[in-house]
């Protein structure tokens, strides 16, 4: 496991410097699936700060993986504008956005979307080896107390100890931004919780910005922002004064 | 190694049954291409060595009696480099130890000095002395047949006269390298030789003191044949010339050039089959592995991989079994080749062969398969490429399913729910459904191009040797003679009946089109060797004109009623009109026939013959063989049981291994075709079929479903396979197609259902093993991965 989790959050200074890493402005998406148009995101418009772990909540359909693919550079926005640290997302070409999120984001998904035909470590490597400056793989998974594990295949791991690969992969090459669907979509709560833990404490050691979408409300209770979707709309924005550490919550 | 070269090597691991197949299917393109084309480079690189060491000549002539010095007159045309005259006459030989007569030809060597054309490879002894009486130099396959070494005596009619001679060399000739004696199929050493004896002596033997019969000549680089033909053909006309001719008549080089045609002909047909099916299956095996691995390549893509890497590590995966496929093709292809030339050596008799593997026949069939396999891949890349990571990370919407017109009809109703699964899978894909289909007709079309030789030849030898020519031997007389001859033929111990029969040496001429050929006369009532109509019924050579051979109508355009000119190459040479009143069936040589008399009035010296078709008692063979052995006025013989033996036993063992080879190829097409098909199947399907297993179908049940659609697929193959091996065995039958042979286009029922059985065990085999998959099936693996 990581750091004691007591110690992480001994420090309890501010973890936003007001610094956005993310301006994302009026964002719309509309998909064409075969004869029907749907509005995935309309008129979407937030801020991603730096350091900061941001929850996003909504029910399915409400727009927020698609929201989260776009700043990701995933996919592209209809209309609107998405800057990263200034620079605008939208007039780059596929290949621009893959050297974007290649230097810049981490990823993490619901299935953990490990490639079953490579180890614990190979997955971490898969990033290490196209990433500039990166942890050794073999640190990445220590960090998510897997270093015991890596030489294992997915098949040989549980789905906790799947998705703590998925996490060591998305933070071995030290992103600036983590993006994360439902990370603990497919866990139980205890390991949901170890995956929570490990993210906020990447969030306080290397002071990550996080996005992470949940279907779990309980869990913007660790955020220090809320964004609440509906209907391809970021509806409410909150932020949070009290900020509870993960084994604190209830699930 | 990089992670995703690993996952790269893992992949091939896992899917190693599939891959393997379909590297071995590349791997017979590959091997086919450098077997046709170093067998051809070597094949003809050893002729050109062989001829170009041994001086072979570019141009034949003939005469009855041409004085010396027209040799020097011909040396002095423009565009000659050498010219030799020499003795050529047949010959009856008597080997100790064999009742039956051989034929072969005697030739004179010049009395000074080596010969200057067409030299002997001497493999042992010496050549004749022109001071020794009775010295001879024979051919190197004769010799070993008969194990006869310098020393050895045999004893010949040469020229009417009966000769005690003695071997004192064994050679090889570039004249000879086929060597077919006359009258006969295929080789046959026993009972066919060359011999060689001084100029001296041969010129005292057939009275030509200074005198020729045959002249050879060797032309200089960039020289045209054309004006040195006309120039040899003016000298040569007063003297019984019969007109010059090139190496492309001659028929020992015309044999080779058959040969070679063929393996350019493989080359072109064989390999690009398999070249196109390892497309198809690569396209098959990558478009699943492509859909499969949807969400991973979306993450690469997520994780920052270019698509350029993507694509890239696909097509290293499709490159490695074409490394695969090409390192066991290239072992196979050089194995083979080295086997197929020195078969070639066994055939042909040439003292040293060339085995040529250069590294250019390497690099094309690696690059060609390359190419090929990269080909097949670029629709599945490509799909890779396009996927938009967003996408990708979604599992893929649920496959459309229509109802067909059959279904809204309600014909579907007559089938099971799990009857109607398969059928709607198979019009799902109809394009792979109909390439799958296609490739297995392959593996049929193949088989049937394998086994129709069997059939045809047996077809052709029952054509040839009891339709057509029926007689039991064919006496040749050392010139043309009176009927007087045919009494004392029908009059030699055994024979019961002989039917006469006159060759002359024509050119015929037909617009711009011209050949040199023989017209047979046959007499009106011949019923040992008859005339073939193109319905193969034997007919009656109609009183006037000519019955031309379909081979000669296609060669000089001819149909019925076209005037042509012949020009009559013996005999005083002149040139008459005639016209074709019959195109008839031969399966060997360029015949032309007309009736005797017609014949002898348009020669117009009279009725003559030039040898006689017997009818024979059998059980006074021997007593013949005697008799014709000490005739001197025969020139040579020819056994019809003897070549059908020889003919069938050579052709026999060619087929046994070709169709070995193809048996073999066709398996594996229609393995690598049937098994990645049906795994395909299954494992886009796996999720369905274990549905069904939870809903409590039997195993069996559930096979069905993939059974049926494997089934449709096979049994649409069936036709198309036994049309495109119709196809396929036409063009093999015309690439065989030579003027000295032509195989008939027999394709039996029998072997169409040989093919078929062979193909439906192999599928039988695959879906055995896909059967066994089920049966290993994980329901619960399978229900919880998403597809």
């Amino acid at each position: 496991m990581i750091t004691a989790p007591d110690r992480v959050f001994s420090n309890d200074r501010p973890a936003s410097d007001g610094v956005p890493v993310f301006e994302i402005d009026s964002i719309s998406k509309v998909y064409r699936s075969g004869e029907v148009e749907v509005h995935a995101l309309r008129n979407a418009s937030a801020k991603l700060y730096e350091a900061e772990l941001t929850v996003m909540l909504g029910p399915s359909g409400s727009g927020k993986s698609t929201f989260l693919n776009i700043v990701g550079g995933l996919d592209t926005a209809t209309t609107g504008d998405i800057r990263f640290r200034g620079r605008n997302l939208n007039g780059l070409s596929p290949s621009e956005l893959t050297r974007f999120r290649r230097d810049k984001i981490g990823f993490i998904f619901q299935f953990y979307n490990l490639i079953p035909s490579l180890t614990a470590l190979e997955n971490v490597e898969l990033v290490t080896e196209i990433s500039e400056n990166p942890m050794r793989p073999e640190e990445a998974l220590e960090l998510v107390g897997l270093e015991k594990r890596i030489d294992h295949f997915p098949a040989q791991l549980s789905g906790g100890e799947q998705q703590r690969v998925a996490i060591a992969r998305a933070i071995a090459k030290r992103p600036e931004v983590l993006l994360c669907d439902e990370p603990t979509g497919a866990l139980d709560s205890k390991t949901g919780l170890y995956v929570l833990e490990a993210l906020n404490s990447v969030n306080q050691e290397y002071r990550t910005s996080i996005a992470v979408i949940t279907h779990n409300a309980a869990i913007r209770k660790m955020a220090h922002r809320v964004f609440y979707f509906a209907d391809g709309e970021i509806v409410r924005t909150e932020t949070n004064e009290n900020r509870q550490s993960p084994d604190e919550i209830e699930w | 190694m990089s992670a995703l070269d690993k996952k790269l090597l893992r992949d091939l691991r896992r899917l190693w049954v599939q891959t393997l197949a379909i590297a071995l299917v590349l791997a017979c393109g590959v091997a086919t291409l450098i077997l046709a084309v170093g067998s051809y480079r070597s094949l003809e690189e050893t002729r050109a060595a062989y001829y170009e060491r041994y001086r072979f000549a570019h141009l034949f002539a003939t005469a009855t009696r041409a004085p010396e010095r027209l040799e020097d007159e011909v040396r002095r045309l423009p565009g000659v480099a050498a010219a030799e005259a020499r003795i050529q006459e047949s010959a009856i030989l008597d080997v100790p130890g064999m009742p039956e007569p051989a034929s072969g030809f005697v030739i004179s060597l010049p009395d000074v000095g080596a010969s200057t054309l067409n030299r002997l490879y001497l493999k042992s002894g010496r050549l004749p002395s022109s001071t020794r009486v009775g010295e001879i130099a024979v051919t190197y396959g004769f010799a070993s047949a008969h194990s006869l070494t310098p020393g050895s005596s045999l004893s010949a009619i040469i020229h009417g006269k009966r000769r005690a001679l003695k071997i004192v060399g064994i050679v090889q000739s570039p004249e000879f390298v086929y060597a077919l004696g006359p009258g006969e199929l295929v080789p046959d050493d026993r009972r066919f030789a060359v011999m060689w004896m001084s100029k001296r002596e041969l010129e005292a033997i057939t009275d030509r003191k200074g005198a020729f019969n045959n002249l050879s000549i060797l032309l200089l680089r960039n020289a045209r044949p054309e004006p040195i033909k006309k120039s040899v053909d003016a000298l040569l006309r007063p003297f019984g010339g019969t007109g010059a001719y090139e190496r492309r008549d001659q028929i020992s080089h015309a044999f080779l050039d058959g040969e070679l045609d063929q393996l350019a002909a493989m080359a072109r047909v064989i390999p690009p089959v398999f070249l196109f099916v390892s497309a198809f299956l690569i396209n098959m095996i990558l478009s699943r592995l492509v859909a499969l691995e949807r969400e991973q390549i979306g993450l690469l893509k997520a994780l920052g991989y270019t698509n350029w890497t993507i694509a890239w590590h696909y097509i290293k995966f499709v490159l490695t079994i074409t490394l695969v496929g090409c390192l066991i093709g290239a072992a196979a292809g050089t194995w083979l080749g080295r086997g197929m030339t020195e078969l070639y050596g066994a055939f042909f008799s040439f003292p040293f062969l060339i085995f040529t593997s250069d590294l250019d026949v390497y690099i094309i069939a690696a690059s060609v398969s390359a190419v090929a396999a990269v080909g097949g891949a670029l629709k599945a890349v490509i799909e890779a490429v396009r996927l938009a990571p967003a996408v990708a990370m979604r599992p893929p919407a649920p496959t459309s399913y229509r109802k067909s017109m059959a279904a809204r009809l309600g014909l579907t109703r007559v089938f099971s729910q799990l009857s109607v699964m398969a059928l709607r899978h198979v019009a799902r894909r109809p394009v792979r459904a109909g390439l799958m289909a296609f490739g297995t007709s392959l593996a049929v079309a193949l088989l049937v191009a394998a086994m129709f030789a069997g059939p045809s030849i047996n077809f052709m030898i029952d054509t040839i040797f009891f339709q057509a020519d029926r007689q039991d031997a064919t006496i040749s007389f050392s010139e043309a003679k009176g009927q007087d001859a045919l009494l004392a033929v029908s009059k030699m111990p055994g024979v019961l009946t002989a039917e006469g029969f006159r060759s002359v040496a024509v050119r015929i001429t037909h617009g711009q089109r011209s050949r040199r050929l023989g017209i047979t006369g046959k007499t009106a009532g011949a019923h040992l060797s008859r005339v073939l109509d193109l319905d193969l019924n034997p007919v009656i050579v109609p009183q006037h004109g000519l019955a031309v051979s379909e081979r000669v109508a296609q060669i000089l355009k001819l149909k019925r009623g076209d005037k042509v000119v012949v020009d009559l190459l013996e005999e005083g040479g002149r040139t008459v009109e005639v016209h074709v009143s019959q195109i008839i069936q031969s399966y060997l040589g360029l015949s032309v026939f007309m009736d005797l008399r017609a014949l002898n009035r348009l020669v117009g010296q009279g009725p003559r013959l030039s040898g006689a078709h017997v009818e024979v008692d059998t059980s006074k063979l021997n007593l013949l063989y005697a008799a014709i052995k000490s005739t001197p006025a025969l020139s040579s013989i020819a056994l019809q049981t003897h070549s059908r033996k020889k003919f069938r036993e050579t052709v026999e063992q060619n087929i046994l291994i070709s169709t070995t080879v193809y048996i073999i190829l066709a398996v594996i097409i229609s393995f690598g075709v049937i098994y990645n098909g049906a795994r395909i199947q299954f494992s886009e399907r796996a999720r369905e079929l274990a549905s069904l297993r939870v809903l409590g179908f039997t195993q069996m049940e559930v096979s069905r479903v993939l059974l049926i659609e494997l089934l449709i697929i096979i049994a649409a193959a069936q036709p198309l396979g036994w049309l495109s091996g119709y196809g396929l065995t036409w063009l093999i039958v015309q690439g065989f197609a030579n003027d000295q042979f032509r195989i008939p286009l027999v394709v039996e029922p029998g072997t169409l259902a040989t093919a078929s059985l062979i193909v439906c065990s192999t599928a039988l085999v695959s879906a055995f093993i896909v059967h066994l998959r089920v049966a290993r099936l994980d329901l619960i693996r399978v229900l919880k991965t998403r597809d």
